[in-house]
C-alpha cells in the first residue's frame, strides 16, 4: 500500500471525471458523490491509522527520488485534515441533496464540489512548493464555480470581486515561488527546510517569508487581507457556503502552519513579532464584526475570522503546548463552522430572512433544529466538555508559558465576544413569540435537512469528550512540526 | 541582462496595479493579465538568464538553460489562461444582467437567499 497517500486526492478525481459525463442524471450524480466521498473517508481513516503506526508516508511520484520528483507526504498533520475535510464534504454533499433543486443540481453542483475536495486533499498531501500553488488553484477554480452557479445578480456582482483578489493573491504566490526557488534552487519542502538555513543573507529568506505569509493570508483571511471575505461568502447557498467557511480559510491557515514551522523557522525573529501582531488584529476585528451585524450569515462570517486569528496566534507562538492547540482547534474549528452554517442557512430558509429582527419563537416549530444550534454555540464558544475547549485552554496556556498576557486575555475575552454572537441569534432566532408564519422555501424539509447537521455535531461533540483519546494522534501530528528533521529524514531519506 | 528584465517586471507591474485600481471592469482584466505576465517574466528571470542550449537532450551539447522554471511558466500560464477566460465570460455576464462595467456601481445590500 505504498500508494495509500494519493487515494483521497484520485478517489474524488475520477468520480468527478466520469459524473462530468451525465450531468443531468441527477439520481446517478447524487449516488456516486456520497459513494465516493464514503470511500475516500475510509481510506483517510486508514491513512491515519497506517501513520500512526508506521510513521509519514511519503510517495515519490513517478518513482524519481525526492528532491527532483514530486513527492507526496501524508504525516499526522496532513492524514487528519484530510480525514476532517473528507467527512465535511459528506456532510455537506448529504446536505446539499435535501436542500437543493434538481435543475440547480444538473450544473455541475456535485461535480464541483468534488473537484474542491480535490484541491484541498491535495493541498494538505503534497511535498512540494509549486505543487501546492497547483493544487490551490484547483480548489479555487471549483471555488470561482460554486460561488457563482445561479447566476444571480449578486452572486455575479461578489464573484468578480473574489475572483480578483484570488487571481491577485495568486500570482503573488508564483512570484514567492519564484524568490524562493532563485535563493534555494529546489522546490521541494524537505529540501528547502535542509537548504534554508544554510543561506547567508537570512533578511532574504525573512522578506520571503513575510511575502508568503501575505499571500496565505490572503487565502485565509488576515486582518489587512480579509476585506473579500464578508461580501463574497454572504452571497453563496448554504452548502456552498458551510464548505468554504469550513475548508477554503483553513486550507491558507494550514499553509501557513507547514511554512512557518518547516522553512522560516521563526523563534525570536521578526516573522514571529509580524505574524503574532496579525493574528492579534484578526481577532480583534473578528470580535468587532461578530458583535456588530443582525444578520445571522455575518455574525457566522466573521466568527470565522476569530477562529483563524486565534489559530494563527496559537501557531506564532510556536511551542509544542501551543502547536498541540492550535492543530486541535483548526479540526474543530472546521466541523462546527460547518455545523453552524448550515443550521443559519436553515433558519434564513425557513424565515425567508436573514435579519434577527425578523426571526423569532423557532424553537415551538423547530425543536430539534433549535438544541442542535444550542449545542453548536456552546461548543463554538468553548465550553468545557464540548470540543471547543482543549484547543483554546492548550493556546492560552502556551502563550501564558512564553510569557504572553495581552493575546492570552485576548483569546480568552474573544470567547465571550463569540459567546455573546451565536447566543444573540439563539435567543432572539429560537425564542419569544413568532413574527410571522414560517412558509418558506425550506420549512416542509426541515426534519430531513437537520439529520446530517445533526449527525455532524454529534460528531463534533464526540471530538470534544474523545479528546483524551485523540491527544496521541494530535501529538503524533505535532512532532514534525516541533523537530522538523523528522519530516526532512522521512522525505530525503536513502 | 537581470537587471534590464527586472525593471520590465517592475513597470509591468506597476502598470498592472495602476490598470486594476481603475474604475473599468474591462481595464481590470487587462491588469490581471499584466500582472500574470509580470509573475511568469519574474520565474524566469530569477532562475537565471544564463546563455546556454534550448534544454532539448543534444548530442555534444554540454551548456543548458535551466529547464525547471520553463515548466513551471508553462504549468501557470495555462492556469492563468483558465482563469483569464473564466473571468472574461463572468464579466460579460455581469454586464447583461446589472448593466454595467463600473466597479463603483457594483455595490448595495439587496436580499440574497
Amino acid at each position: 500500500m505504498i500508494n495509500l497517500p494519493i487515494f483521497p486526492i484520485v478517489i474524488p478525481a475520477l468520480a468527478a471525471i466520469i459524473m462530468m459525463f451525465m450531468p443531468k442524471r441527477v439520481v446517478i450524480q447524487r449516488a456516486m458523490a456520497l459513494g465516493a466521498l464514503v470511500l475516500t473517508l475510509i481510506v483517510s481513516l486508514f491513512l491515519v491509522h497506517t501513520v500512526s503506526i508506521d510513521g509519514i508516508q511519503t510517495l515519490n511520484l513517478g518513482d524519481w527520488m525526492a528532491p527532483f520528483g514530486i513527492t507526496l507526504v501524508s504525516d499526522m498533520l496532513s492524514a487528519l485534515l484530510v480525514t476532517t475535510s473528507t467527512l465535511l464534504t459528506l456532510f455537506v454533499v448529504w446536505f446539499a441533496v435535501h436542500y437543493f433543486f434538481e435543475s440547480y443540481e444538473g450544473n455541475y453542483l456535485y461535480v464541483a464540489m468534488l473537484f474542491l475536495l480535490v484541491g484541498v486533499n491535495g493541498a494538505f498531501t503534497t511535498g512540494d512548493i509549486f505543487n501546492l500553488f497547483v493544487f490551490f488553484e484547483v480548489f479555487l477554480m471549483s471555488s470561482y464555480v460554486l460561488i457563482v452557479l445561479g447566476g444571480r445578480g449578486v452572486q455575479l456582482r461578489e464573484s468578480i470581486k473574489y475572483l480578483l483578489v484570488n487571481i491577485i493573491a495568486s500570482a503573488l504566490f508564483v512570484m514567492s515561488v519564484a524568490l524562493l526557488y532563485s535563493v534555494t534552487g529546489t522546490l521541494n519542502l524537505a529540501d528547502l527546510a535542509m537548504k534554508i538555513p544554510l543561506i547567508e543573507n537570512q533578511n532574504v529568506i525573512t522578506a520571503i517569508g513575510v511575502m508568503f505569509i501575505i499571500v496565505f493570508g490572503m487565502k485565509g483571511a488576515l486582518v489587512p487581507l480579509h476585506y473579500w471575505l464578508p461580501g463574497a461568502y454572504v452571497v453563496a447557498p448554504t452548502p456552498i457556503l458551510a464548505m468554504f467557511g469550513a475548508l477554503l480559510t483553513k486550507v491558507g491557515v494550514y499553509s501557513i502552519f507547514r511554512t512557518y514551522t518547516l522553512l522560516f523557522d521563526g523563534n525570536g525573529t521578526f516573522l514571529q513579532t509580524f505574524l503574532m501582531v496579525l493574528a492579534v488584529l484578526t481577532i480583534f476585528i473578528g470580535m468587532t464584526g461578530a458583535i456588530a451585524y443582525n444578520d445571522v450569515k455575518l455574525i457566522i462570517i466573521y466568527n470565522i475570522m476569530i477562529a483563524v486569528g486565534v489559530i494563527l496566534y496559537g501557531i506564532s507562538v510556536n511551542t509544542q503546548t501551543s502547536l498541540e492547540g492550535s492543530l486541535y482547534y483548526l479540526i474543530h474549528d472546521m466541523l462546527i463552522k460547518a455545523v453552524l452554517f448550515m443550521l443559519v442557512g436553515m433558519m434564513i430558509g425557513i424565515t425567508k430572512s436573514g435579519l434577527l429582527r425578523d426571526m423569532g419563537g423557532l424553537i415551538t416549530r423547530f425543536p430539534m433544529l433549535g438544541w442542535t444550534f444550542f449545542v453548536a454555540a456552546l461548543s463554538l464558544a468553548g465550553i468545557p466538555p464540548l470540543s471547543g475547549f482543549f484547543g483554546k485552554l492548550l493556546i492560552v496556556s502556551g502563550g501564558m508559558d512564553e510569557g504572553e498576557l495581552f493575546a492570552p486575555i485576548l483569546v480568552l475575552l474573544s470567547s465571550l465576544f463569540v459567546l455573546f454572537s451565536v447566543m444573540k441569534i439563539f435567543m432572539y432566532g429560537f425564542w419569544g413569540e413568532a413574527k410571522r408564519e414560517y412558509d418558506g422555501p425550506l420549512a416542509p424539509f426541515a426534519k430531513r435537512l437537520v439529520i446530517p447537521v445533526f449527525l455532524l455535531l454529534a460528531v463534533s461533540v464526540a471530538y470534544g469528550f474523545g479528546a483524551e483519546w485523540i491527544h496521541p494522534y494530535i501529538t503524533q501530528a505535532i512532532e514534525p512540526l516541533v523537530s522538523p528533521e523528522i519530516y526532512i529524514d522521512a522525505v530525503l531519506k536513502e | 541582462m537581470e537587471v534590464f528584465i527586472s525593471i520590465i517586471i517592475g513597470v509591468l507591474t506597476m502598470c498592472a496595479v495602476y490598470l486594476v485600481l481603475s474604475r473599468s471592469l474591462l481595464r481590470i482584466i487587462i491588469g490581471t493579465a499584466l500582472f500574470s505576465h509580470a509573475a511568469h517574466l519574474l520565474v524566469l528571470t530569477t532562475a537565471g538568464l544564463k546563455t546556454g542550449d534550448a534544454p532539448v537532450l543534444v548530442h555534444g551539447v554540454t551548456d543548458y538553460t535551466d529547464p525547471l522554471p520553463q515548466a513551471l511558466v508553462l504549468t501557470a500560464i495555462v492556469i492563468s489562461f483558465g482563469v483569464t477566460a473564466f473571468f472574461l465570460v463572468l464579466a460579460y455576464r455581469t454586464y447583461q444582467e446589472l448593466n454595467t462595467d463600473n466597479m463603483e456601481e457594483m455595490k448595495g445590500t439587496e436580499t440574497y437567499d
